[in-house]
């Protein structure tokens, strides 16, 4: 456990007045508060350093014990422990500098040092508690692509409760859904919180998806790409026939309409599917084949 | 509350400890909505999560009617540029 220099987080000295206090903690708080800083873990980290700051300082008596013992406090503690048991001196070391958070603040918004100083539960004069309408919970749902290429149910377990929710297929990555009422309850007969579900996607697949597009680059044989003809590609979800035109040049792009990802609640459309075409040149080419492309060569140039 | 979806002016504002006149100052800056039902007046439950975040703006930051609006204005155009920030990284991942 690490001790926390409260006056250090609020950047002010230990003779710090009441009132620089509270405009220290407004200054900060304008600055790193989370309605201000959306999706900011760091603000939000740095926000409830300077809310316990306050918590602290602000309160007198809070402040008095925490300026007499708060350096020491975790040798406190043992030393007392041990004067019960020998009636001994208590040891006296540096109990660490102010760095060093803890960091996660995600089960409690007070840190080990306060909880163990001044226990837990603290506050309840700031407006920011819950009076009403229940907290919202937020939650991240992590998805391969190909989950996200149909609609199917999927059970989650957020704060203890299990929650079935349908995915409507054709999510994006990063894309946030609102679950009403799946938040915190309410207090006082408020409505509950909503849930705030985000979707991280990963693609494992050989297509690379832009909105509702599909994109992938497809191989084709020198020959088919000279002379044209038909070839078979694999589609998101099984394979098409396509029409190769002659002469067809490296790098050019056919658009296959509908072939690629489903459009976000709008079941049955879908969006399209651009194959690049990669033409593969032959290697290891048999002396008759050789000779084949030279006299390939002496017509294109007699023919200038 | 009559309705589920409403929840009247002044039981909200014992709820959370703020005067009225505070709320009737968001609604002349346009920054909420009031549903009047018979010469009552509601705001819509959605609208709760915006109205705590002004009254925390308000009472616990010391930022005026006007800064809120102001804030308010940026923080639709970060969603807008987050959402743009997305988009644009899901094409070049």
């Amino acid at each position: 456990m690490e001790f926390i220099d409260y006056y250090k987080i609020l950047e002010l000295n230990k003779e710090a007045s009441a009132d620089d206090i509270k405009k220290a903690y407004r200054r900060l708080a304008r600055k790193y508060h989370p309605d201000l800083n959306p999706n900011d873990a760091a603000a939000k980290s740095k926000f409830q350093q300077i809310n316990e700051a306050n918590e602290v300082l602000s309160d007198p008596e809070k402040r008095k014990k925490y300026d007499t013992h708060g350096r020491d406090w975790k040798n406190q503690e043992e030393a007392q422990r041990q004067q019960k048991e020998r009636g001994e001196r208590y040891q006296q070391s540096a109990a660490g500098s102010s760095q060093g958070f803890a960091g996660d603040f995600s089960g409690s918004d007070f840190s080990e040092f306060f909880e163990s100083m001044f226990g837990g539960g603290a506050g309840g004069q700031r407006s920011a508690q819950i009076k009403y309408r229940g907290q919202d919970f937020n939650a991240t749902l992590q998805l391969d692509l190909k989950d996200a290429y149909v609609t199917h149910k999927q059970t989650l377990t957020v704060n203890g409760k299990s929650i079935r929710i349908t995915i409507p297929a054709g999510v994006e990555n990063g894309q946030t859904i609102k679950i009403a009422g799946y938040g915190g309850e309410g207090i006082n007969g408020g409505p509950s919180g909503d849930l705030y579900i985000t979707f991280s996607i990963t693609n494992s697949t050989k297509f690379k998806r832009e909105g509702n597009n599909l994109y992938r680059d497809v191989e084709l044989d020198l020959y088919t790409a000279v002379l044209g003809g038909e070839t078979t590609i694999e589609t998101f979800d099984g394979e098409a026939k396509v029409i190769v035109k002659p002469e067809t040049q490296n790098g050019v792009k056919i658009r296959l309409k509908g072939k690629g990802f489903p459009v976000y609640k709008k079941e049955g459309e879908f969006g399209d599917l651009i194959i690049t075409w990669q033409i593969k040149m032959p290697t290891s080419l048999s002396e008759k084949e050789k000779e084949l492309f030279k006299e390939l060569a002496k017509i294109k140039s007699n023919g200038k | 509350m009559e309705n589920e979806h409403l929840i009247a002016i002044e039981e909200f504002c014992i709820h959370y400890k703020v005067e009225p006149s505070f709320i009737y100052s968001l609604v002349e800056f346009q920054l909420v909505e009031v549903v009047t039902v018979e010469e009552k007046k509601y705001l819509s439950k959605d609208q709760l999560r915006e109205v705590e975040k002004m009254i925390r703006m308000h009472y616990d930051l010391d930022i005026n009617v006007e800064g809120i609006e102001a804030i308010s204005h940026l923080l639709r155009r970060m969603d807008i540029l987050q959402e743009e920030l997305t988009a644009l990284k899901n094409k070049i991942s």
